[in-house]
């Protein structure tokens, strides 16, 4: 019923909470300051006749000086210091596991490398980094876990990225922190963390069935006959995708491209935005024709497809 | 009657009290169609005063529906509408216009020592606007409101929310114009219509908080109005501009919406910090200290304000380095804000201090704004921010700086100009016990939400975990203590303007031009046209007879 801080369980949290604990600090003392210098002026030098007037004070530039200074340099530590954190929570440990996630009004959709679905639950290993590759089948929403003191806006017709390393095995409050119509404050779940052997287990447990037939990517690659010319022969017309993921492509304007995610859905979607170098124009867009999950099915599918 | 004339007829019969604005015509014609500033200012006070009833109510219905886990007392469209409504009747109709059109109104003539404002009609008609838009924004709240937040993310605002967007939308699009003719009104007065020898160095310091202010509502609100037109052309003519299926950018959306929603931040807490520099220095008997950096420092919040909007979008998935750039331009406000604070106080030391009513709320606005301003500086910290963005901590930290800042300032000036308004004393106990009330529930309502916020609960929620209620029931129960707390000012002022000891030209015993003249002061305001031979807040205060 009844708490005052939250559990720490991932490896940014403690970082989190010691820049917080030096800030309540910085606040009590200076919170601190303030009013104990009002109340001892304000009784100090309280009127004692009628007609009493205040004594004027020359400028003291020297003191107006100083309290521009001091904050000043307080408050570029603090930036300096939530600026190199920031970074670290931005950039996710190479090596990471991917999972992706959906958001939806208003429920969390969860997909696993393994082809293991779930929603408003995401299991994750422990002391493992576990990436999030994120989007939003309608409005914004916000994947927040407090006990992993992490927090990512999920936009439509986007990837936004999140990760984190849990330590601490157990359940812990997974909310949609963007406000995100009627049911918002419904929107919530949980994030169970396994011991990693436990989490092998479970991602081949389960029911995988839980896919309809023929959304897979596998499946998908086929039906919407992407198969027909990105072809693992001599005759394709479209380029080979195989081993495609996290490569270097030269493009026909010249340019070079890393193909990551983002690169992987542009190309689905506006297949022109980025032609590869030695190919034509001919692919035919998808939007619209695609749900996001189906293109998140299909982007898992061209990652880790030996030979799509 | 000429300046000639007026100077004679003073001076034959010098016991003859001037008639005040309130004496004179009393029909709801002179009322209404009235161009002196100190009745719009009149106007405009029983105007804010009814959406702050209606906010406060609202607020007070979302505490309540807070108290349990499960928000049994809402369904959750109910409970989304009202905190929508609550932070748009809130903002755009009580805390922008409160200082400026109430205080702002009545005061700037009589600080410059003028008769009126530069314009006097677009004041009048800046009230109608006023009216207009509110009327609008109720109407569409009684026909089921809108549920959007008051920040109208999109496409939540431009395709999902099927509640009345554009009337609301169209109800804060009007009323900004209202602002912007004030401020127009506000800046041309203090440049042309200072009396002589008020150079811009002898300004009281609420007129440059008030000129700081003014530039702001009138560089940013034309942004907010665009972005309000964007809005409606999406949502009614399927324009795509924020909308990504139609190839547009929910992000631009946020960019724009804060470029005018951060600095107005500032049009809400300058005004008040002018309130407070006044106050100070009246009960404390003595300039403020450092004069000149309490005034220059408001040009600098008034400036740096416009280029820190991208704080509020730190996880929204803009770029890491202009978060960067946005994170230290907003730690550079805390120099300002601390300069402030730092000169408040300062001007107590060999003060002679009198605990009026009016000086309990400055004190109190100098405490919770700094704790406020510090917490922002958590929030500018972006490692911090990405944990407690969207939680309750911001709802603490800002309803710090509004309530506790803004609106301690508006009753702490209402409390301090009130004899020169009405004429009249109100009673000093009540007066005191409910400034000591407000203090006590502002920080039972939101205090504990500071803990709430980085335990994790999520801002705008109806329902939460049930950890999390103890917390929430101290919030709901300071909410009900600082409900009582407003109430009471509103019964014992008005008691006063019937009942109160007539107050004098200057019962404070106070400096400024304002207090130089008659209470309430005439139509014209001076009978004799003053001229300033100093720097303001000169103790002692010369005891003529007012002009």
């Amino acid at each position: 019923m009844w708490e005052l801080f939250p559990e720490a369980a991932s490896t940014l949290a403690g970082k989190v909470d010691r820049l917080f604990f030096f800030s309540v600090g910085v606040t009590v003392f200076f919170s601190g300051l303030i009013a104990g210098l009002i109340l001892y002026l304000g009784v100090r030098y309280r009127r004692r006749s009628v007609d009493q007037i205040g004594e004027p004070e020359r400028a003291a530039t020297a003191l107006e000086i100083v309290w521009c200074v001091v904050p000043l340099a307080i408050s570029l530590f603090l930036f300096a210091w939530g600026a190199q954190l920031f970074f670290e929570q931005s950039r996710p440990p190479a090596g990471a596991t991917t999972i992706y996630v959906t958001g939806r009004r208003w429920m969390w959709q969860v997909q696993h490398g393994s082809g293991r679905r779930e929603i408003n639950e995401l299991h994750v290993p422990r002391d493992r980094p576990v990436r999030l590759l994120m989007t939003s089948e309608d409005v914004i929403h916000s994947f927040f876990v407090p006990a992993f003191r992490i927090k990512q806006d999920v936009l439509p017709d986007r990837f936004s990225v999140l990760w984190f390393q849990a330590t601490g095995s157990g359940s812990w409050h997974l909310f949609c922190a963007e406000y995100c119509g009627a049911e918002h404050s419904r929107m919530t779940g949980r994030v169970v963390v396994l011991e990693p052997q436990e989490y092998e287990r479970w991602l081949e447990a389960g029911d995988r069935a839980a896919l309809p037939a023929g959304a897979s990517g596998e499946h998908l690659f086929e039906a919407l006959g992407c198969a027909g010319c990105h072809r693992g022969d001599t005759l394709a017309k479209a380029p080979i995708l195989a081993g495609l993921f996290g490569s270097t492509v030269k493009l026909a304007d010249g340019g070079e491209v890393v193909a990551d995610e983002g690169y992987l859905r542009e190309s689905i979607l506006f297949p022109s935005a980025k032609v590869v170098a030695g190919y034509q124009p001919l692919m035919p867009g998808f939007r619209g024709r695609i749900t996001e999950e189906q293109l998140l099915e299909l982007v898992r599918h061209l990652k880790t497809a030996k030979n799509p | 009657m000429t300046e000639g004339e007026r100077t004679t007829a003073a001076a034959a019969a010098p016991a003859l009290r001037p008639e005040s604005y309130l004496e004179g015509d009393h029909g709801l014609r002179s009322w209404l169609l009235t161009t002196d500033h100190k009745r719009v200012a009149i106007l405009y006070l029983i105007s804010v005063t009814f959406f702050f009833a209606i906010g406060g109510l609202m607020a007070v219905l979302l505490r309540l529906d807070l108290a349990t886990p499960e928000g049994d007392l809402f369904q959750d469209d109910t409970y989304n509408r009202l905190f929508t409504m609550h932070g748009i009747v809130m903002i755009f109709f009580f805390l922008i216009p409160s200082v400026p059109a109430v205080l702002g109104n009545f005061l700037v003539p009589l600080m410059v020592g003028a008769r009126d404002l530069a314009f006097p009609k677009l004041n009048l008609a800046s009230w109608y606007l006023f009216n207009a838009g509110g009327a609008f924004t109720l109407w569409s709240l009684l026909r089921g409101g809108v549920d959007t937040g008051w920040t109208f993310y999109t496409p939540l605002s431009t395709v999902y929310s099927n509640t009345w967007v554009l009337a609301t939308g169209f109800g804060i699009f009007v009323t900004g114009f209202s602002s912007i003719l004030t401020a127009l009104n506000f800046i041309v007065t203090i440049h042309r219509m200072r009396a002589p020898g008020l150079g811009w160095f002898r300004l009281p310091l609420f007129l440059w908080s008030t000129y700081a202010t003014s530039l702001i509502i009138v560089l940013g609100t034309p942004v907010l109005a665009v972005t309000l037109l964007l809005v409606v052309a999406e949502r009614a003519f399927g324009i795509g501009i924020f909308n990504p299926a139609l190839g547009g950018d929910p992000v631009l959306f946020q960019h724009l919406f804060w470029f005018y929603s951060h600095p107005a931040v500032y049009i809400m807490i300058l005004p008040s910090m002018g309130v407070v520099s006044e106050i100070v220095s009246a009960f404390s008997r003595k300039p403020v200290f450092g004069y000149r950096f309490v005034a220059g420092a408001s040009v600098a919040i008034a400036v740096l304000g416009f280029l820190v909007w991208g704080h509020h979008m730190f996880v929204s998935g803009q770029s890491v380095y202009a978060s960067l750039i946005f994170s230290l331009l907003s730690m550079l406000v805390a120099i300002p804000s601390a300069v402030k604070v730092f000169n408040w106080t300062a001007t107590l030391h060999r003060g002679a201090i009198l605990w009026e009513t009016p000086m309990f709320y400055a004190l109190g606005f100098i405490g919770l704004f700094t704790l406020g301003g510090l917490t922002g500086i958590m929030l500018a910290s972006i490692g911090l921010d990405v944990h407690v963005h969207d939680t309750y901590f911001i709802v603490a930290h800002f309803h710090y700086i509004m309530v506790g800042g803004a609106i301690m300032g508006y009753l702490g000036g209402l409390h301090y100009w009130w004899p020169k308004l009405s004429g009249r004393l109100y009673n000093r106990f009540w007066s005191r016990l409910s400034a000591g009330i407000i203090f006590i529930g502002f920080n039972l309502t939101f205090f504990p939400q500071f803990v709430l916020g980085y335990l994790g609960m999520p801002r705008r929620y109806h329902a939460y975990p049930p950890e999390f209620q103890v917390l929430n029931v101290l919030s709901s129960a300071g909410a009900s203590i600082l409900g009582v707390g407003y109430v009471i000012p509103m019964v014992y002022l008005l008691w006063s303007m019937r009942y109160g000891p007539r107050a004098g030209a200057n019962p404070w015993g106070a400096a400024g031009l304002e207090w130089r003249t008659v209470s309430p002061p005439p139509t014209d305001n001076f009978t004799t046209m003053p001229v300033v031979e100093g720097p303001p807040y000169r103790y002692p205060v010369p005891s003529e007879t007012p002009t």
